[in-house]
This record gives structure tokens, C-alpha cells and sequence, in this order.
């Protein structure tokens, strides 16, 4: 054993950045590096909200629109897939939220390696603009389905088979690459770098699902990489990793006999534990918003970190629930199947404890809340389709259906998106040091809401009635009738609505820093150690001179005896016993005042 | 602790004073070196990257049109003392770096004398020199394979053969890179103890990367028999 000092027991002797370019560019402050992940990945999450909103103008009006061809239509419905999982929900959520929060929350002063941790801002902003970049090639990019099964994807009559898929791969490729030195920091940090009494234990639920799923990500995204290797070489070099022996346009190829079952495998050994890096995080982060504004312990917290633990332990051997009709033995179906329903034991506890978690809390509907408990709904809506799909029986009829779309974007795609946006409202002022306007967040989240409802319950039906997805346009198909049509047509508007509605966000966002109401410290009154910083936004360091010791778990909400309704982790006992006897506490103008606790309800 | 009483803790109780704290202020801080921490998750990683591999090899060794470079006489790999002679220079590069984490340490104890610096300095500059020459003799092999026709794109076994090998070489190539800092360190006559501890991760790494390269080595070589038999195994 070397004489190595905990990091707890350092003291901050890290040099203050002193010019613009090292405090803003070229930064190793986890906070600004969060900022800039956060910033590229709305970016570029805006650009694929545009596709969602041409392609749904093809489908909601046929014939209409001249630039959208069907090579086009695949282009936006792969682009927009893959953008969207990826490079927004995946960097968002762990680039930028994990970043901001980790060192804020377990009491370290950054990331343990800073430098590293700038890296993978810089590499992950080379692969978005890798990706970007297929939108100008020949070609341009890829329209083979965010899937990218082989053998089509690279043969010609899929748009973007040549530049446009190799620079996808290439992106993917860089990726991994930054996302894996982001994620070593992540874990070592957690696990190196927690303040002092903050036992695992003790950690907030945030941080738990951080931690999990970027461990998934650690494990899943080699899966992608060896894929995107193998594909770049048959693509590239000729070799016959996936490609069978075929024909194409009539010739011979020069490749042999490849397993294009066996990119599938690959493809969703990654795929499947992707969903839960994407959920996981916002399973932690709306835990936290729930407790926060509900002023009440969370329910089940044991239960909660055990059922983060084995959902991911779990994601990853339920992946070929995604490949029932791929051809692979039926005994597969059987053993994914169960899998499958097991999983959804874990993710039921979840949900079971956040609504129990509201049970007769001292609810506040602020924003973050609005959307939090927004998120609820759509969990559950979607988690419940899943059960469906999850049955091969069932699946089959279903499979490649609107009822599928309808699924998955509910479930990973609205779900994680109301969290975001939760965490968005609940962590700005810290982030800034300002609330973000509430009436228009009010609006926003109820545009939002509905306007999700309006877009995806149709889907469903359309599922039933068997319309396809990734069609260009339905023609005259006998099985789907006319009313298909106006369903598809209401889909559209209702995305158009919600997709210009985000303005609203983004001018909430920008006015709010400027002239939003100032927020102090701590003005959500929460018990986590990002809240009981010096200074808000916090300053390099995070700490002032001294790091935090922590005396208690995350969510010590309405703890019978103490007049304040909350104790902050890093209070002491003593300090607890002279917050009873005072009178009042200062507090956050924008929380209403405690009221008196029901009778009966005690802590246990 | 172990993870599974760590994980049975009821936070929302208050603390045992025994074991989290020490005159009423906890103790509980996490100890140990991150590095090391990060290296390890990152040969997780690895392992997994290559597991994946391996799982596409034998299930794509099953296909009819698979030819193994070894087993036959007059296949390549069957004759694989140039691959005998690189895993020497690995192993040559593994032991010195062991030999130079551990000479730091006689050096540290006594107190930073020169000679055992000097002998350090040895031991790393034969582990960076016997580290080129294995990814050199992997170069060789590529081209001996190449002349004799086996492409990376004419048989998939030979598609294996080149993209293991390089994905290998690439990682080692990294750990260069790592070295080539803590000499630079050196040369700046760094503390020794932080030298100690970037040495006893690169010979952590470079062992690791012996033993992947000796599983790399008996996959690659395998005749059809026993990857036949490992595949059926696996259920391919």
C-alpha cells in the first residue's frame, strides 16, 4: 500500500484558471466542460428534432413536400435515431448532467482527472461534427436505420452507402472513444473521490444511476466498436465479417458467406443496455426531483439502489428481445422473453416507490416537479407497452410496427426527455444562479405533456392496424384504411406544435440568464451537497478551502422534531439540535411555508 | 466491508458511531490510488472488447467458408515461430517493467541512490525497446502473411488474424505512449514515489497485455478441431 492521501483529506492546491481561453475553452473544470456537453448536445439534439419534423411532414402529407424524396425520408429517419439516442440523450445525460453533478455531490473538487476529462469533451465534439460532416458528402448520410443492419447499409441502393455510412461508423467510432474517457472518470471519481462520511449508502440517487450506467456504458459501447470495426472493413476492405455471399443489382459480389444475424447480436448486446445508460440516470435524477419538492423521504431508498444495481445487471442478457424475427433459434425467444418480464419487476419497484414517494408529501408544483410527475406517466405508459412487445407471440404481429415507435419513443425517448427537462429547471439555479421563468415553464411543460400524448397514443393504433414504420409513403395498402391517413395527418401538426413549443424553452433558457429571478444557494431548500456551496454558481474548486463532511443520507425531508423541513447532508447532529429550538429559518423565497406535519406519519 | 453488507446499510438511521465515526466527525473517506482504479475499469473494457471478438470468431468460424490459418502443413500460422519469438520479446518487456516497479521501490527505500536509479533507468529503456521490437515482429508476420496471399480480405479467418493483432498492437502502442511519459518524468527528475506508482501501473498493463496476447496467440493458431470444439461449446 502506497502513502497515498485520500482525496477527501487533500487540501486544494489545483491552480485557478486566470485567462478567458483556460476558464472557457479550453477548460478542465468539470463544470464548464458539462456546460459545453450540455450546449453541443441540445445542439445537435435540435438538428434532429428538425428531421423528426420532416419526416412526420412526409407521413402527415404525402405528396406534398417535393424536397422530401424517400432517399431523403430515410436519411432524417436514421439520422434523427441515432442523434437522438447517442449523441443528445447519452452525452446529455451522463456528459453533461454526470459531469455537472458527480463532483458537486459526492464533495470533490472536480473530476480525479481533469485533463482526461476535457479530452472527451473535444473527442465527443469531433464526432458530432464527424456526423454532421456525412450531411455534405456525396451521397450524403446514411439511410440505412439507426440499426445500420448489414448486408443493406452498405450496398448500393441505400442512401448514403458509401461517405455517409463510413463516416457514421467513423463518429461512433470517436464516440466510444470519448465517451470511455469520460466514463473511467466518472466511476473513479465516485469511487475515489466522495467526501468524507459519504458512504455509498449515502449517496443520492443521482449519483447512483450515474454511476451504473456508466458502467453499463463501459460494457456495452465495445460492442458497438467492434461492430462499427468490422462493418467499416467490410465496407471499406472487402472483408465478409456480415456480408453473405449475394447479389446486388444483378452481379455477383466478391463476398463469401457472413453473418448478418451476427451484426444483430453485436448491435443489440450494445442496444439494449443503451436504453438503461439513457434511463438509468433519469430514474436517479427524477428521484431526486421527487423527494426535493415532495419534501419527503424517498420511499424504498434500499430498494431503489438495489433495483438501479440489478436493471443494469439484467440489461444485459435481454437484448434479443429487439430480434424475435430476426431468424434466430425460437429456444432464444423463450429465454429473452423471460428475461425480459423479469426486468420489468425492478422497474415496476421503481415506479411503485416514486408514487409512494408523493403519498402525502408536501407536494410543490413547481416545474421541475410538474415534469417530474409528467414523467411518471409516461414511464408507465410506455413501460407498459414494453410488456406487450416483450412476449414473442405477441411481438410478432407488432414487430416493425407504428405500435413499436409508439413504444420506444414513450418509454426512452419522452420519458428521460421529461427528466432532462426537470433536471433542467431544478438544477439552473445552481447552474447559473437564477430561476428559469415559471409561467413559461408551466407552459412549456404542459405543451409538452399533452402534446407528447397527442403525438404517440395514435401510434399505437396505427400499430394494431399494421401500419409499418420507416415507410416512405403507404399507398394504396388494402389492410389500412383511409383514417389511417387523418390519424397520421393530426400526428403531424401535433409534432409541429410541440417541436416549435421547445422555442419557448430555449428563449426561457437564455432570458432567464439575464434577467431570471435570483435564486440564492439553496433555493429549492434540498439537503444535497450541490446546494450548499459558498457561492452559487459554484467557483473552481467547488469548496473554498475546506471540503464538505457529510453526517447524513440524501434525504433527511421533514424529520419529526426539527423545525426546518430539510437537513442538509453536511449538518451535524449538534448544528440539528439548535435548527429545532430557532424560530425560523431562512429560506428560499419561491417555497411555500412547511405546514404542520399530519399527525401519526413518523420517519421509519 | 464487502459490497453486500455496504449495500444492506440503513443510511437513514443514525450513523454507528463505531464504524463511520471517530469523536463524532466521520472518518469514512475513500483511500487508494485512482489511477489504479481507472486502469482497472479500463482493462474491464478491453477484456470486454475483446470477449466480443472472440464471440464473433467462433460464431463465424462455423461457417463453411472459414479456412484457419493453422493446422495443416502447409498453412501459415502452423509454423508460428515468429509469433513464439514476439511473445518472448513481450514477456521480456512485462518482466523488465516489473523488474524497474520493483527497483523503484529498493530505490525509494533507500533513500534515492544513484545506482539503483541508473539500474531503473536500464530495466525501462529495455521494457520500451523489447515493447517495439513485439509490435515490430507482428509487422513482420503481417507481411510474410501477405506475401504468401493470405489478404486480410480472403478468407475471414485471415480478417481475424490481421484485425486482432492490430486492435493488440494498438492497445500496447497506448501503453507506449504512457511509458514514453513516465520516462519524460524521469528525465524531470520527478518525485520517486509518483514514479513508483506510473510503474507499477504500466506493469500491471503490460502483463495484462501478455496474458491477451497469449490467449490471442492460442485462438489465432488453433487448428479447426479445437475452435470447432470450443464453438460447440458456446452453442454456434
Amino acid at each position: 500500500m502506497t502513502s497515498y492521501t485520500a482525496i477527501a483529506d487533500q487540501v486544494d492546491d489545483s491552480p485557478h484558471p486566470g485567462s478567458f481561453f483556460t476558464k472557457y475553452i479550453w477548460s478542465q473544470d468539470h463544470k464548464v466542460i458539462a456546460i459545453q456537453y450540455s450546449i453541443t448536445a441540445i445542439g445537435v439534439g435540435l438538428v434532429a428534432l428538425v428531421l423528426s419534423g420532416l419526416m412526420r411532414l412526409q407521413l402527415g402529407f404525402p405528396d406534398t413536400f417535393s424536397f422530401i424524396d424517400p432517399a431523403a425520408y430515410l436519411q432524417f429517419v436514421t439520422m434523427h435515431g441515432m442523434i437522438m439516442v447517442i449523441y443528445l440523450l447519452t452525452a446529455l445525460l451522463l456528459g453533461g448532467f454526470g459531469n455537472y453533478l458527480i463532483p458537486l455531490m459526492v464533495g470533490a473538487r472536480d473530476m480525479v482527472f481533469p485533463f482526461l476529462n476535457m479530452l472527451s469533451y473535444w473527442t465527443y465534439l469531433l464526432a458530432v461534427l464527424v456526423l454532421l460532416a456525412s450531411f455534405f458528402v456525396t451521397g450524403g448520410p446514411t439511410g440505412a436505420g439507426w440499426t445500420l443492419y448489414p448486408p443493406q447499409t452498405i450496398l448500393p441502393g441505400t442512401p448514403g452507402n458509401d461517405g455517409g455510412i463510413i463516416l457514421m461508423l467513423a463518429s461512433l467510432a470517436i464516440f466510444i472513444i470519448a465517451f470511455t474517457m469520460g466514463g473511467l472518470n466518472y466511476v473513479t471519481t465516485i469511487l475515489q473521490a466522495r467526501a468524507k462520511g459519504m458512504t455509498l449508502m449515502r449517496m443520492p440517487l443521482t449519483i447512483w444511476g450515474i454511476f451504473i450506467a456508466t458502467i453499463l456504458g463501459l460494457l456495452a459501447f465495445p460492442a458497438l466498436l467492434v461492430s462499427a470495426i468490422m462493418m467499416v472493413l467490410d465496407k471499406v476492405i472487402g472483408t465478409s465479417f456480415f456480408m453473405p455471399a449475394l447479389l446486388s443489382l444483378g452481379e455477383s459480389l466478391d463476398y463469401t458467406g457472413g453473418s448478418p444475424v451476427l451484426f444483430q447480436h453485436l448491435f443489440w448486446f450494445f442496444g439494449h443496455p443503451e436504453v438503461y445508460i439513457v434511463a438509468l440516470p433519469a430514474f436517479g435524477m427524477v428521484s431526486d426531483v421527487l423527494a426535493t419538492h415532495a419534501r419527503k423521504n424517498i420511499f424504498g431508498y434500499r430498494m431503489m439502489v438495489w433495483a438501479i444495481v440489478a436493471i443494469g445487471g439484467l440489461s444485459f442478457i435481454v437484448w434479443a428481445h429487439h430480434m424475435y424475427v430476426s431468424g434466430m433459434n425460437p429456444y432464444f425467444g423463450f429465454f429473452f422473453a423471460t428475461t425480459t418480464l423479469i426486468i420489468a419487476v425492478p422497474t415496476a419497484l421503481k415506479v411503485y416507490n416514486w408514487v409512494l414517494t408523493l403519498w402525502r408529501g408536501n407536494i410543490h408544483m413547481t416545474v421541475p416537479m410538474m415534469f417530474a410527475i409528467g414523467f411518471i406517466f409516461t414511464f408507465t405508459h410506455g413501460g407498459l407497452t414494453g410488456l406487450f412487445l416483450g412476449n414473442v407471440v405477441v411481438d410478432l404481429p407488432l414487430s416493425d410496427t407504428y405500435f413499436v415507435v409508439a413504444h420506444f419513443h414513450m418509454v426512452m425517448g419522452v420519458s428521460p426527455i421529461m427528466v432532462l427537462f426537470a433536471a433542467i429547471y431544478h438544477w439552473y439555479p445552481k447552474i447559473t444562479g437564477r430561476f428559469l421563468h415559471t409561467g413559461l415553464g408551466k407552459a412549456h411543460f404542459w405543451f409538452t405533456f399533452l402534446g407528447t400524448y397527442a403525438i404517440y397514443l395514435p401510434m399505437h393504433y396505427l400499430g394494431f392496424l399494421g401500419v409499418p414504420r420507416r415507410y416512405f409513403a403507404m399507398g394504396p395498402t388494402e389492410f389500412i384504411p383511409d383514417s389511417a391517413q387523418v390519424l397520421n395527418a393530426n400526428i403531424t401538426i401535433s409534432a409541429i406544435i410541440v417541436g416549435v413549443v421547445q422555442l419557448i424553452f430555449i428563449y426561457n433558457v437564455i432570458w432567464s440568464l439575464f434577467k431570471g429571478k435570483k435564486a440564492g444557494d439553496n433555493p429549492w431548500d434540498a439537503t444535497t451537497l450541490e446546494w450548499q456551496t459558498q457561492t452559487t454558481p459554484p467557483g473552481h474548486g467547488n469548496w473554498g478551502k475546506n471540503l464538505p463532511v457529510v453526517y447524513r443520507w440524501a434525504y433527511d425531508y421533514s424529520v419529526p422534531g426539527v423545525k426546518a423541513d430539510f437537513i442538509p447532508q453536511n449538518m451535524p447532529d449538534s448544528e440539528v439540535e439548535k435548527l429545532a429550538a430557532e424560530p425560523d429559518l431562512p429560506r428560499g423565497d419561491n417555497v411555500v411555508p412547511l405546514k404542520e406535519k399530519p399527525a401519526g406519519e413518523d420517519k421509519s | 466491508m464487502s459490497i453486500f453488507s455496504k449495500l444492506a446499510e440503513k443510511p437513514w438511521l443514525a450513523a454507528d458511531e463505531s464504524s463511520l465515526a471517530v469523536n463524532g466527525v466521520p472518518a469514512y473517506a475513500p483511500s487508494g490510488f485512482p489511477a489504479k482504479t481507472a486502469l482497472k475499469f479500463f482493462i474491464a473494457v478491453v477484456s470486454v472488447l475483446f470477449f466480443l471478438f472472440t464471440i464473433t470468431y467462433l460464431s463465424r468460424s462455423q461457417y463453411p467458408d472459414f479456412q484457419a490459418l493453422a493446422g495443416e502443413p502447409w498453412l501459415p500460422l502452423t509454423n508460428s515461430l515468429q509469433l513464439w519469438l514476439n511473445t518472448g520479446f513481450l514477456l521480456l518487456a512485462s518482466i523488465f517493467l516489473q523488474l524497474s516497479a520493483k527497483d523503484v521501490n529498493k530505490a525509494l527505500n533507500s533513500g534515492g541512490e544513484a545506482r539503483e536509479v541508473n539500474v531503473l533507468l536500464i530495466y525501462l529503456v529495455l521494457a520500451v525497446i523489447f515493447s517495439i521490437a513485439f509490435v515490430f515482429g507482428q509487422y513482420l508476420v503481417w507481411q510474410q502473411l501477405s506475401r504468401q496471399g493470405f489478404l486480410i480480405y480472403s478468407n475471414p479467418a485471415n480478417s481475424y488474424f490481421y484485425v486482432l493483432t492490430a486492435v493488440h498492437g494498438i492497445h500496447l502502442f497506448g501503453g507506449l505512449l504512457a511509458l514514453v511519459r513516465v520516462l519524460v518524468h524521469f528525465y524531470r527528475k520527478s518525485e520517486l514515489a509518483l514514479l513508483r506508482r506510473s510503474l507499477g501501473l504500466c506493469a500491471f498493463y503490460w502483463h495484462y497485455l501478455f496474458l491477451l496476447w497469449l490467449f490471442l496467440f492460442a485462438l489465432l493458431t488453433a487448428s479447426p478441431d479445437t475452435y470447432n470444439t470450443i464453438a460447440a461449446f458456446c452453442g454456434f
